[in-house]
C-alpha cells in the first residue's frame, strides 16, 4: 500500500499532519506532502475531510505461488520437556483460523525425548504433529531451531505458521521468516481470516499501545505471527482425537552450532519491578494505615502481582518510594491495575492509566479514579479485599 | 531556538536538562537543605560529564568548549536546583579562572586538571570583612621572605572554604599602591598558619558551606605565587567577568524554575469556582514573568556571544546580564510565591527553596550597585 | 575490536496521550529520542571499548535526516563516528526490509566483530530487525541480551534473558547481540563529546551508496502491509458494580476472567 496525495484536492488544513502517527506529513507550498517515514498505514486518508489523500493498492511484483500453500502450523514451543501455556492456546487459535480457510492444522514440535508431547498435541487438535528429535534440539538454540523448522515448511509449505510471542518464539520468528523470505507480525492480539480471500488479517499493539495495526502478508507464503501469550482462548484437551505423527529428519552440521549453553539459571521468586508487573494491587491514604499494605500483599501474592502505592503513603512513610506509581513515581502498564483506597488524582492518573485493566474499589463513590476504571467497587477495602481473595478462592 | 546559539548549544542543554532532572531529585535536595551537606557523588558525576572545565583547552584536561556551553549549563542546572549550580559553575569560574587565566604550565598540570577530575576543590579568597566591593582595600598581607612570602589576614564569606583543598588568595605585596599592589597565590590549605572559620548558616543555597580563611604567619613557596606581582587584582576581576555570566545565567535558570511552579500551581488550585490562572490578574502577571525571564535570557546569551567572539564589549554585557537577570530573578521569585499564596510560604513547596536561594544573586561576585557602578562609568566616561 | 551498534530515533511513546474526545494520537511536543534498548546496546559497546583500548565504536541508523540529531547525540556519549540510510526509497519499510537494508550499511562499513542493537524499538514493538539482520549477514545472533559476560578469543560469552531466569551462551565472533535494559544504563554525553559529535560529519548513504536496488528496499521489498491503523477505542467510565460486597467481589472475578486478564 502507499499514500497519495492529490494536489487539487488538498486545501493544506493540515488535519492529516496532527493525525499521522508516524509524523511523515510536512506542509509543503500549502500542500501535504508525504514523507519517507511514512509507512501507508493510511491514518490520513481516512481522516482528511477534503478526500484528498488516496491509499493506493501496489501491484506485488515479487512473491510466490500462494495457491501452493496450505494448512495453519502452530509452533509447539517445549521446556525441559514441558508443553508452553502459549502453544496451547495458539492450537485453540489455529483450529478456528483452519476452520475458517477449510485446511488442516498442524503442530511442529522440537525437542529430544519429546514424542509423549505429539499425542497431547493431538488431543489439543492438532491435525498433524511434524515431530523433529535430536539432542541438539533438547534445549533451544536460534540455528538449529531455524535449520530444522524452515526445512520443514519449505517441504510441507503451509500457509500460516503461528509462534507464541516468548522470548524462543520471539527469536525463531524472525530468523524463520528471513530464512522464508516472508513477513512476520510481531505480537499479535488479534487474528482473523478474511472471508474474501482467505488471508490471515493480523492485529497487534503498535507505539506502547496507543495505536493498533491490522497487517496483511498478502504475495508472500507462509504468513507468519507471533502471538501474544494469554490473549487466546486455549484449546480443550480431548484425549478422543487421533491425529498424525511424521517425524522429521534432523540434519544439522557443524555451522549450525555456533552458539553453546553453558548454563540455565531459574530465577528463584525474585521480586517483579513494577514497570513490568502483570497485576498490580496499589494503595492510597484510604487504607488509613501502613499496616493496610499486608492486606493488599495478600491478594496480590494469590494473583502473582506485585503491591504499589501513591504517592501520599510514600510521604506519609507508609512504604518505599521504590513502590510510588504516578507522575513522580514509576509509570506502571499491567494486564490488571487494582486501585485501593486511591481518589485518582491526575498524577497517580498519569502513571497507571496506560493499565489494560483498572479496577477501584472506594468507599467514596464521588472518587475521580472511577472515571477510568473498568470496575467499580464503592465499598470498604477492608470487606472487599478479602471478599475477592476468597472469590478467587 | 535563539540566535545566539547553534546545535550544539542546544545538545548542551539537552544533556544539562537530562543530568538534572535525573539526578537531582526532590528527595536529594531536601536532603541537602537538611544536612547542609553535598553529596560526592554528585559532584563526581558532573565531572565525568565534563561539566567542571567547560571551556577549558581539551589539552589541558578541559572540554574544549565556550563561554555559551558554560552559561546553557548554568542555567540548566539552576532551573532543577541554585546550589548544584554554584557547585557546578565554580570549577570553571572562582576556581579554574584564576589558574586558567595567570597560572603557570606546572600550575595548571598540578592544581587545574585535578580541579577539572573533581579530586580536588579550590575556593577564591578575595573579599574581607572590610572590602566587600572596595577589593582595593583589602589588609591581608604577603611579604615575601627568602623562597616563601608570608601571609597574615582573614577572608569572610569564602564560599566552599572548609571543604577545599586550596584557596587562591589574593594579597597585598605592596601596601603602598592599591589594587595594583595585590598579588594572588595559591594556598594549600593544610599549610601551618591557615583555618577556617565555622561555616555561616546562610538564608539560601544551603550545601555549600561557606566561612571565613584566617592566614596566620602562612608560608607560601613563591613558586605558588600565581601570575606576577601586583597582577592579582587584574586577575581577579577577569575571573570575575566569567563568574558574572554564570552567575546570570543561574539567575536565568532559576527565575524559569519558578516560572514553571508558578504555571503549574495557577492551573492547579482552584478558588472561587476555577483555576487561579483563570484570573486575568494572575494570567498577566504571568505573561510579565515570561517577558522578564526571556530579556534576562537573551542578555546572558548574548553577552557569552561577546565572549566568545573576543569581543571587547563582553565585560559591559557580561555587567548588564548579571545585574538585569539576578533583579529579575528576585522579582520573579516574588511573584511566583505570591501566586503560590500561603502554600509558598512553606517548606514543601519548592517555591519556598527558591525564593531564599536566589536572594543572595544579587549580591555576591558583585552587588547589583557594583554593576551599576561598572555600566554607569562606561556610559559618562 | 570493531563494534557496530545499530540505533534508531523514535517518538518517545511515553510522551504520546489520547484526545479522549477524539480518539486520536496527541503528537503535539513529543520528542524524538534514541531508542531505550538501543542506548543499552551502545551503552554496552561503550564499555567493551573502555575495557579493551583501541575498540572503534560505529553507530548506525536509517531514518529520515532528522536522526543526524540522534546520531550525533551516540558521538556525544562516546561512539566513535556514525552512519545514517537515508533515501526515499527505504522508506515504509517493514522488519523484513529494513534487515536487508541496514545490513547493506553494515556491509559498506565493513567488518564488526560485533553489532549490538536494541531488542525492540519503542514505536514498533517487533525485535525483529536484529536477528534478521544476522540472519541476512549470515552471523549467528542471541536476543534478549542482559549481560555480556566475557569476551574471548574468537567467541562472546552472554547472559540471554529468558521468561523465568536465565541463559549462558557462549557464541562465536562475529555475532549480533540484541539487548534488553539489564544489560546497561547509558552513561551520560559529556561535553567535550558533543563538541567532537559537531566537529565531524555524519556520513548519510542512500540506496546507490549500499548498492541497493529500490526494488529490494522500503515498501516494495516488505512482504507484510499495514491494512488498517486504528487508535483503540478510549476507555471511558467502565461498570459500576453493585450488589453485597460478596455479589461485588463474585462478579468482578467472573468480568477479569471473561476478559482473561485472570
Amino acid at each position: 500500500m502507499a499514500v497519495h496525495v492529490i494536489q487539487e484536492k488538498c486545501k493544506g488544513c493540515s488535519i492529516c499532519i496532527k493525525n499521522c502517527p508516524f509524523e511523515a506529513i510536512a506542509l509543503e507550498d500549502r500542500l501535504a506532502v508525504i514523507k519517507d517515514a511514512c509507512t501507508g498505514c493510511g491514518v490520513c486518508a481516512e481522516k482528511c475531510p477534503f478526500h484528498a489523500i488516496e491509499r493506493i493498492e501496489e501491484k506485488a511484483e515479487k512473491g510466490v505461488d500462494i495457491a501452493s500453500y496450505h494448512g495453519v502450523w502452530v509452533f509447539a514451543e517445549q521446556r525441559e520437556g514441558k508443553l508452553m501455556q502459549v502453544a496451547i492456546e495458539l492450537l485453540g487459535e489455529g483450529r478456528k483460523l483452519a476452520d475458517s480457510i477449510g485446511t488442516e492444522l498442524c503442530a511442529i514440535l522440537c525437542g529430544y525425548q519429546v514424542e509423549g508431547l505429539a499425542a497431547d498435541l493431538i488431543a489439543y487438535g492438532a491435525d498433524k504433529v511434524y515431530l523433529a528429535q535430536a539432542l541438539e534440539l533438547e534445549h533451544y538454540t536460534t540455528d538449529p531451531y531455524t535449520k530444522v523448522i524452515y526445512d520443514a515448511i519449505h517441504t510441507y509449505r503451509p500457509e500460516i505458521v503461528l509462534l507464541g510471542a516468548t522470548h524462543i518464539g520471539r527469536d525463531l520468528g524472525p530468523c524463520l521468516a528471513v530464512k522464508c523470505d516472508t513477513g512476520l507480525t510481531a505480537d499479535c492480539t488479534k487474528l482473523e481470516i478474511d472471508p474474501t480471500d482467505k488471508k490471515i488479517m493480523q492485529t497487534r499493539p503498535a507505539f506502547g499501545g496507543n495505536l493498533m495495526a491490522t497487517i496483511v502478508c498478502p504475495a508472500h507464503r507462509p504468513q507468519m505471527s507471533t502471538v501474544r501469550p494469554g490473549v487466546m482462548e486455549k484449546a480443550v484437551y480431548d484425549a478422543g482425537r487421533s491425529g498424525q505423527t511424521i517425524a522429521l529428519e534432523v540434519e544439522l552440521g557443524k555451522e549450525d552450532m555456533r552458539v553453546k549453553i553453558l548454563d540455565i539459571v531459574k530465577a528463584l521468586g525474585e521480586t517483579v519491578s513494577l514497570t513490568d508487573a502483570k497485576i498490580i494491587v496499589a494503595g492510597g491514604m484510604g487504607l488509613g494505615k501502613p499496616e493496610g499494605f499486608d492486606l493488599l500483599r495478600q491478594l496480590a501474592d494469590k494473583l502473582g502481582g506485585t503491591v504499589a502505592s501513591s504517592r501520599a503513603c510514600v510521604d506519609a512513610g507508609w512504604i518505599d518510594h521504590s513502590y510510588q506509581v504516578g507522575q513522580t513515581g514509576t509509570t506502571v502498564k499491567p494486564q490488571i491495575y487494582f486501585a485501593c483506597g486511591i481518589s485518582g488524582a491526575i498524577q497517580h492518573i498519569a502513571g497507571m492509566q496506560g493499565a489494560e485493566h483498572i479496577v477501584a474499589i472506594n468507599k467514596n463513590e464521588a472518587a475521580p479514579i472511577f472515571e477510568i476504571a473498568d470496575h467499580g467497587i464503592v465499598g470498604d477495602l477492608y470487606q472487599v479485599i478479602p471478599a475477592i481473595i476468597e472469590a478467587l478462592g | 531556538m535563539y540566535a545566539y546559539l547553534e546545535k550544539k548549544h542546544e545538545m548542551v542543554r539537552k544533556l544539562v536538562r537530562q543530568f538534572a532532572e535525573t539526578e537531582l531529585t526532590s528527595e536529594i535536595l531536601d536532603k541537602i537543605e537538611e544536612t547542609h551537606v553535598y553529596p560526592e557523588e554528585i559532584l563526581q558525576k558532573m565531572a565525568d560529564c565534563g561539566f567542571f572545565g567547560v571551556k577549558v583547552p581539551r589539552a589541558l584536561g578541559g572540554q574544549g568548549a565556550d563561554v555559551r556551553s558554560y552559561v546553557v549549563m548554568g542555567e540548566e542546572i539552576a532551573r532543577v536546583s541554585a546550589v548544584s549550580c554554584i557547585w557546578a559553575l565554580t570549577p570553571n569560574s572562582l576556581a579554574g579562572g584564576p589558574l586558567l587565566l595567570s597560572g603557570t604550565d606546572e600550575q595548571k598540570e598540578r592544581y587545574l586538571r585535578p580541579i577539572l577530575t573533581g579530586e580536588k576543590k579550590v575556593c577564591f579568597a578575595l573579599t574581607e570583612p572590610g572590602a566587600g566591593s572596595d577589593a582595593g582595600s583589602m589588609v591581608t598581607t604577603a611579604v615575601k621572605d627568602g623562597g616563601h612570602y608570608v601571609l597574615n589576614g582573614r577572608k569572610c564569606f569564602i564560599t566552599m572554604a572548609p571543604l577545599a583543598d586550596y584557596a587562591v588568595v589574593y594579597a597585598k605585596t605592596d601596601k603602598t599602591k592599591g589594587t595594583r599592589g595585590i598579588s594572588a597565590f595559591i594556598v594549600d590549605m593544610t599549610l601551618p598558619g591557615v583555618s577556617t572559620g565555622k561555616p555561616e548558616n546562610k538564608m539560601g543555597v544551603v550545601g555549600c558551606a561557606t566561612s571565613d580563611i584566617l592566614l596566620d604567619d602562612v608560608r607560601v613557596h613563591k613558586s605558588d605565587l600565581l601570575g606576577e606581582e601586583g597582577k592579582g587584582f587584574s586577575n581577579a576581576m577577569a575571573t570575575l567577568d566569567v563568574g558574572r555570566m554564570g552567575c546570570a545565567a543561574m539567575a536565568v535558570g532559576v527565575a524559569q524554575a519558578c516560572l514553571e511552579e508558578a504555571i503549574q500551581y495557577s492551573k492547579e488550585r482552584r478558588q472561587f469556582g476555577h483555576r487561579l490562572c483563570d484570573n486575568q490578574a494572575i494570567a498577566f502577571m504571568l505573561a510579565d514573568m515570561a517577558v522578564k525571564v526571556e530579556t534576562g535570557r537573551l542578555l546572558v546569551y548574548q553577552a557569552a556571544w561577546l565572549k566568545d567572539q573576543g569581543s571587547k564589549e563582553a565585560t559591559m554585557a557580561a555587567s548588564m546580564a548579571k545585574y538585569h537577570a539576578t533583579e529579575m530573578c528576585n522579582e520573579v521569585a516574588a511573584k511566583a510565591l505570591q501566586i503560590h499564596g500561603g502554600y509558598g510560604f512553606m517548606k514543601e513547596y519548592k517555591i519556598e527553596r527558591m525564593y531564599r536561594d536566589c536572594r543572595v544573586f544579587t549580591i555576591f561576585e558583585g552587588t547589583s550597585q557594583v554593576q551599576q557602578m561598572v555600566i554607569s562609568r562606561a556610559l559618562i566616561k | 575490536m570493531k563494534i557496530i551498534v545499530c540505533a534508531k530515533q523514535v517518538p518517545d511513546t511515553t510522551e504520546v496521550r489520547i484526545d479522549p474526545v477524539k480518539g486520536t494520537l496527541i503528537r503535539d511536543g513529543v520528542p524524538s529520542i534514541l531508542n531505550p534498548d538501543d542506548a543499552n546496546a551502545l551503552e554496552a559497546a561503550l564499555a567493551l571499548k573502555d575495557e579493551h583500548p583501541g575498540t572503534m565504536v560505529s553507530v548506525l541508523s536509517m531514518g529520515p535526516p532528522q536522526a543526524d540529531e540522534m546520531l550525533r547525540e551516540c558521538i556525544a556519549m562516546g561512539a566513535d563516528d556514525a552512519y545514517l540510510l537515508s533515501d526515499r526509497a527505504f522508506g515504509g519499510a517493514d522488519t523484513c526490509a529494513t534487515s536487508t537494508t541496514i545490513a547493506a550499511g553494515i556491509k559498506k562499513i565493513g567488518y564488526a566483530d560485533i553489532i549490538l542493537a536494541g531488542r525492540q524499538a519503542i514505536d514498533g514493538d517487533t525485535a525483529q530487525v536484529g536477528p534478521q539482520i544476522a540472519r541476512r549477514l549470515g552471523i549467528p545472533s542471541v536476543t534478549y541480551v542482559q549481560k555480556i559476560v566475557a569476551l574471548k578469543k574468537g567467541s562472546v560469552i552472554v547472559e540471554r534473558q529468558m521468561e523465568d531466569g536465565y541463559e549462558v551462551l557462549e557464541v562465536e565472533l562475529p555475532c549480533l547481540l540484541t539487548a534488553v535494559k539489564e544489560l546497561g544504563q547509558p552513561r551520560y554525553m559529556t561535553i567535550a563529546g558533543i563538541m567532537d559529535a559537531y566537529a565531524q560529519p555524519v556520513t548519510v548513504w542512500d540506496h546507490t551508496d549500499v548498492a541497493l536496488d529500490p526494488a529490494d528496499c522500503g515498501l516494495n521489498a516488505s512482504p507484510t502491509q499495514v491494512h488498517r491503523s486504528f487508535t483503540p477505542p478510549a476507555k471511558g467510565k467502565g461498570e459500576m458494580l453493585k450488589g453485597s460486597v460478596a455479589e461485588m467481589s463474585s462478579q468482578l472475578i467472573e468480568r477479569l476472567k471473561e476478559k482473561h486478564v485472570l
